[in-house]
């Protein structure tokens, strides 16, 4: 899967629940005494789920240094996961 | 505003009631909680006060319904619990209460002595059967004694019965003898008493009774023996009498004769079948007395329990000088003025009084107490926040952000998908079976406990699912949903020389990471915790910059709401610079590290922990590699401000502050100076160890997943080794004790360390930033409360 369209799908989907989300309820619950409390756990909710999300994401983005594997382990991935038959 | 924001804004009143009013008023207000009244007499002990003695009677009619509680209980009879709310009665109908307390006290005090009389008289009878049957025994054995005599082969007794001595002595000897009944562990002491009091001339002969027998006083089962003991003479006969007195043995008349013990036994035998029948039917009548009794006993207490809190309250009233109208004055919010107005027109109402009461607000200068409106899902927060200190008059409340922040960090501790959906789950059970469980009023407070904190739980282990999905972590296992981020790189000669390889990110990878979460190629790597290391580290210090930012920004909106701008420039502004300069910074190398070294730039990456210490030692090594040019300038022009800022938190409030009082206000400037100094230090050295304490976040995550990793290999792995028949068997025997053992030590006990830790991060590292925490609770008279605490003294 393309970086951008990774990175992309996912900042929207958080954006949606942490900005969209707060702002719908603004006008559909505005009488609700709750409101507040709704809008808080939105928004709290979608900044610390992004940040977790990110800081794995980009921590992956430019690896510097591979895992160390068992022989065995790779003989079996190269057969199950990369399709090559010839192992 | 009413949110959970803030505290509410709290306004103090005086009541001006009538005095036959007041009574109904108070119920009245007591019925809607929304007032905390101040006691206007707190120099009167309890006997000076007005409604001493209504309270006496209110605890005199507490003790009779205890005491036919505890006589319910005895019986066994289930209390009827219709979660009726019953109006506190007007004081006339006190006095009818307390006359059926009274007669019903009376009558099961008359019960439960008549029973008592019976059943003592039903035990001596049963004593008396028992020693009339046993004695047939000992006087036909010295028959087959008798017999025995003429043949010396048989039996080794000396002492012969009566008549028996005649024979052989040919001398007649009157042998008197006792029968009693004595418990079975007093015997050996009894039998060693005779023979040393007198002098081994007395002859003891005892058989147990099988059945235990009730002692009619204490309801305890006693198990007993009979004794029969022969001596010859008064003097003996004296000196037994005592000893058996001494004993507490029971001493009974037997008769001599067979025939005579036969008639005897007959009669007994009727008079306890009579017995019988007496104790069954005052038994009945007690039970029907209780029953009815049962029925009204949860809502008698309800009531007693609310007339007892009405006096207390009025007790806190003043009396005006007119004697005819009461003072109080009380705490309550503002937006319910309207509320109480209308509880107050209710009571007076209702007492059928023609003058209205008054409610009247007063200013005053004193701090008022906290009241945060809670809703079930918000109460469990707010408790946690409040166990270390309640929040001052309408400070910035920690508690809505709490709601999700809390199980947030619970959850990059604990972090796996596995133990989150059983965190989970159990949380919703609780969570839809909420009416049912509450309704069963289950008592044990390790349960109340999990069970007052359902919320948290559910919300705890919804984020550990999240945060599981992220660390691909599923019981130790991981997913691979997204395709590894790894392609192969070696050819099959270097598969066949080596026994472990280290995949190059340079040809192996591919180019684009793993979608969401960790790639799953990790799980199975030898080096994985050097990777996750690396993420979690920097993860943590992210986060806890991020929540420390967010603290001192939310101090900014208390120096905003109390209007102090002094504070805003000489302790907000320094602190942001100061925070952002040393930590700030560093997240931002954090993520320009993670972007801008690609793989082939690997060995070029610099450390980033050397280089924040060499930025504060202001050292730059000819070969260390600079991220960018002008690093060390702008290194070191940031240090040199968050240096600067220390003085600036330290100095400028006190200057000021005497500045403003030079027209000779009364100004301690070194109490000043030392109180600014406190907080400057605890600010500065904070932030240094605040960072590394939130470090926590990957101890215990990494501590997690060690042992949910060693729990699957050591335990679970064994279950698949087995080949055969036994396989099946083994799988599921194996697989009991990996799943205990995930349930006991990974869900709950990891749970509460997670638990223990993310609450610690909370109130130390993120509440020290803003939160003063010394205001007091807001407790109002209501009679929720009360009746929830069992009715507790105010």
């Amino acid at each position: 899967m393309e970086t951008g369209l990774v990175i992309g799908i996912v900042t929207a989907f958080w954006f949606f629940v942490g900005a969209v989300l707060p702002i719908i309820l603004q006008f559909f619950l505005w009488r609700s005494p709750n409101k507040g409390i709704y809008q808080i756990m939105l928004i709290l909710t979608a900044v610390c789920c992004y940040i977790f999300w990110l800081t794995a994401y980009l921590c992956q983005l430019n690896p510097l240094f591979g895992p160390q594997l068992s022989v065995d382990m790779i003989r079996f991935m190269q057969q199950e996961w990369w399709n090559d038959q010839s192992v | 505003m009413g949110s959970l924001l803030r505290s509410e804004e709290m306004t103090l009143c005086q009541l001006f009631l009538q005095s036959e009013a007041a009574y109904t008023c108070v119920s009245e207000l007591g019925e809607l909680g929304l007032v905390q009244f101040r006691d206007l007499n707190p120099d009167f002990n309890a006997f000076q006060r007005k409604f001493v003695n209504e309270i006496r009677r209110c605890e005199e009619m507490e003790r009779k319904l205890r005491f036919l509680e505890k006589e319910i209980k005895k019986d066994g009879i289930p209390m009827l619990d219709t979660g009726d709310n019953p109006d506190a009665p007007a004081p006339r109908e006190m006095i009818d209460l307390e006359a059926t307390f009274e007669k019903l006290e009376n009558e099961m005090k008359e019960v439960n002595s008549n029973s008592e009389a019976l059943k003592k008289n039903y035990l001596e009878l049963t004593e008396l059967k028992h020693i009339l049957r046993k004695t047939q025994t000992f006087f036909d054995e010295a028959e087959f004694q008798h017999q025995a005599m003429h043949d010396p082969y048989l039996g080794e007794e000396t002492m012969g019965l009566l008549g028996e001595e005649s024979q052989r002595s040919g001398q007649p000897l009157r042998l008197g003898f006792v029968a009693g009944v004595i418990g079975r562990e007093k015997i050996p002491a009894f039998e060693r008493m005779l023979w040393r009091a007198c002098r081994g001339n007395v002859f003891l002969r005892q058989a147990e009774i099988d059945k235990a027998m009730e002692d009619p006083v204490t309801g305890d089962q006693v198990l007993k023996s009979v004794f029969i003991i022969f001596f010859q003479g008064d003097q003996l006969k004296s000196r037994v009498k005592k000893i058996c007195e001494g004993f507490r043995a029971t001493l009974y008349p037997c008769p001599e004769t067979q025939s005579e013990r036969r008639e005897m036994s007959i009669g007994v035998m009727t008079r306890i079948e009579d017995l019988n029948t007496v104790l069954g039917q005052t038994g009945d009548h007690r039970h029907r007395v209780l029953v009815a009794a049962a029925k009204n006993i949860k809502v008698w207490f309800i009531k007693v329990r609310k007339i007892k809190a009405i006096y207390h309250t009025l007790n806190m009233f003043n009396l005006d000088v007119t004697q005819k109208c009461l003072i109080a004055e009380c705490w309550c919010p503002f937006a319910d003025l309207d509320r109480i107005q209308q509880a107050l027109q209710r009571g007076t109402e209702r007492s059928g009084s023609s003058v209205p009461s008054i409610l009247n607000r007063m200013s005053t200068k004193q701090e008022p107490p906290t009241y945060n409106r809670n809703n079930k899902l918000t109460q469990g927060f707010q408790n946690l926040v409040d166990a270390y200190g309640v929040a001052s008059y309408r400070e910035i409340n920690p508690a809505p952000f709490t709601i999700i922040s809390f199980p947030f960090l619970f959850a990059v501790m604990f972090g796996d998908m596995g133990h989150g959906l059983i965190m989970f789950l159990f949380a919703l059970w609780m969570v839809i079976r909420e009416k049912q469980l509450q309704a069963k009023k289950i008592d044990n407070e390790i349960w109340s406990t999990f069970f007052g904190g359902r919320y948290i739980i559910l919300l705890m282990g919804a984020f550990s699912m999240y945060t599981g999905f992220i660390y691909n972590d599923v019981f130790s296992k991981s997913l691979n949903l997204f395709g590894c981020q790894c392609d192969k790189d070696y050819t099959p000669a270097s598969l066949d020389n080596n026994q472990h390889l280290q995949l190059n990110p340079n040809g192996s990878y591919t180019g684009t990471p793993y979608a969401i979460g960790l790639d799953p190629i990790w799980s199975v790597a030898l080096n994985k915790i050097a990777f996750t290391n690396s993420l979690k580290m920097k993860t943590s210090i992210i986060l806890g910059v991020s929540q420390m930012m967010f603290g001192v920004a939310l101090s900014f909106l208390n120096h905003r709401y109390f209007q102090r701008p002094m504070n805003i420039i000489c302790e907000f502004i320094p602190q942001v610079i100061f925070l952002f300069c040393m930590f700030g910074y560093l997240c931002i190398l954090i993520f320009h590290k993670w972007t801008h070294y690609t793989s082939d730039m690997a060995g070029n990456a610099p450390s980033l922990l050397i280089g924040a210490i060499n930025m504060f030692l202001f050292n730059y090594p000819k070969h260390s590699k600079l991220i960018y040019s002008g690093q060390p300038g702008f290194q070191g022009f940031l240090v040199v401000i968050a240096v600067l800022c220390v003085p600036w938190m330290l100095l400028v409030k006190p200057f000021l502050l005497r500045y403003q009082a030079r027209y000779g206000q009364p100004f301690d400037f070194a109490d000043v100076m030392i109180n600014q100094g406190i907080h400057t230090i605890e600010y500065c050295l904070g932030c240094i160890s605040h960072t590394a304490s939130y470090l926590r976040l990957w101890a215990l995550s990494l501590a997690h997943a060690q042992l949910s990793e060693v729990l699957w290999t050591m335990v679970m792995r064994l279950g698949f080794m087995f080949d055969g028949f036994i396989a099946p068997f083994m799988l599921v025997i194996v697989f009991f004790f990996w799943a205990g053992a995930t349930v006991i030590i990974l869900v709950v006990m990891e749970g509460l360390s997670a638990f223990l830790h993310a609450l610690r991060l909370h109130w130390v590292e993120f509440q020290s930033k803003f939160y003063k925490g010394e205001g007091y609770m807001f407790q109002p008279f209501s009679y929720e409360h009360i009746l929830d605490h069992g009715g507790e003294e105010n």
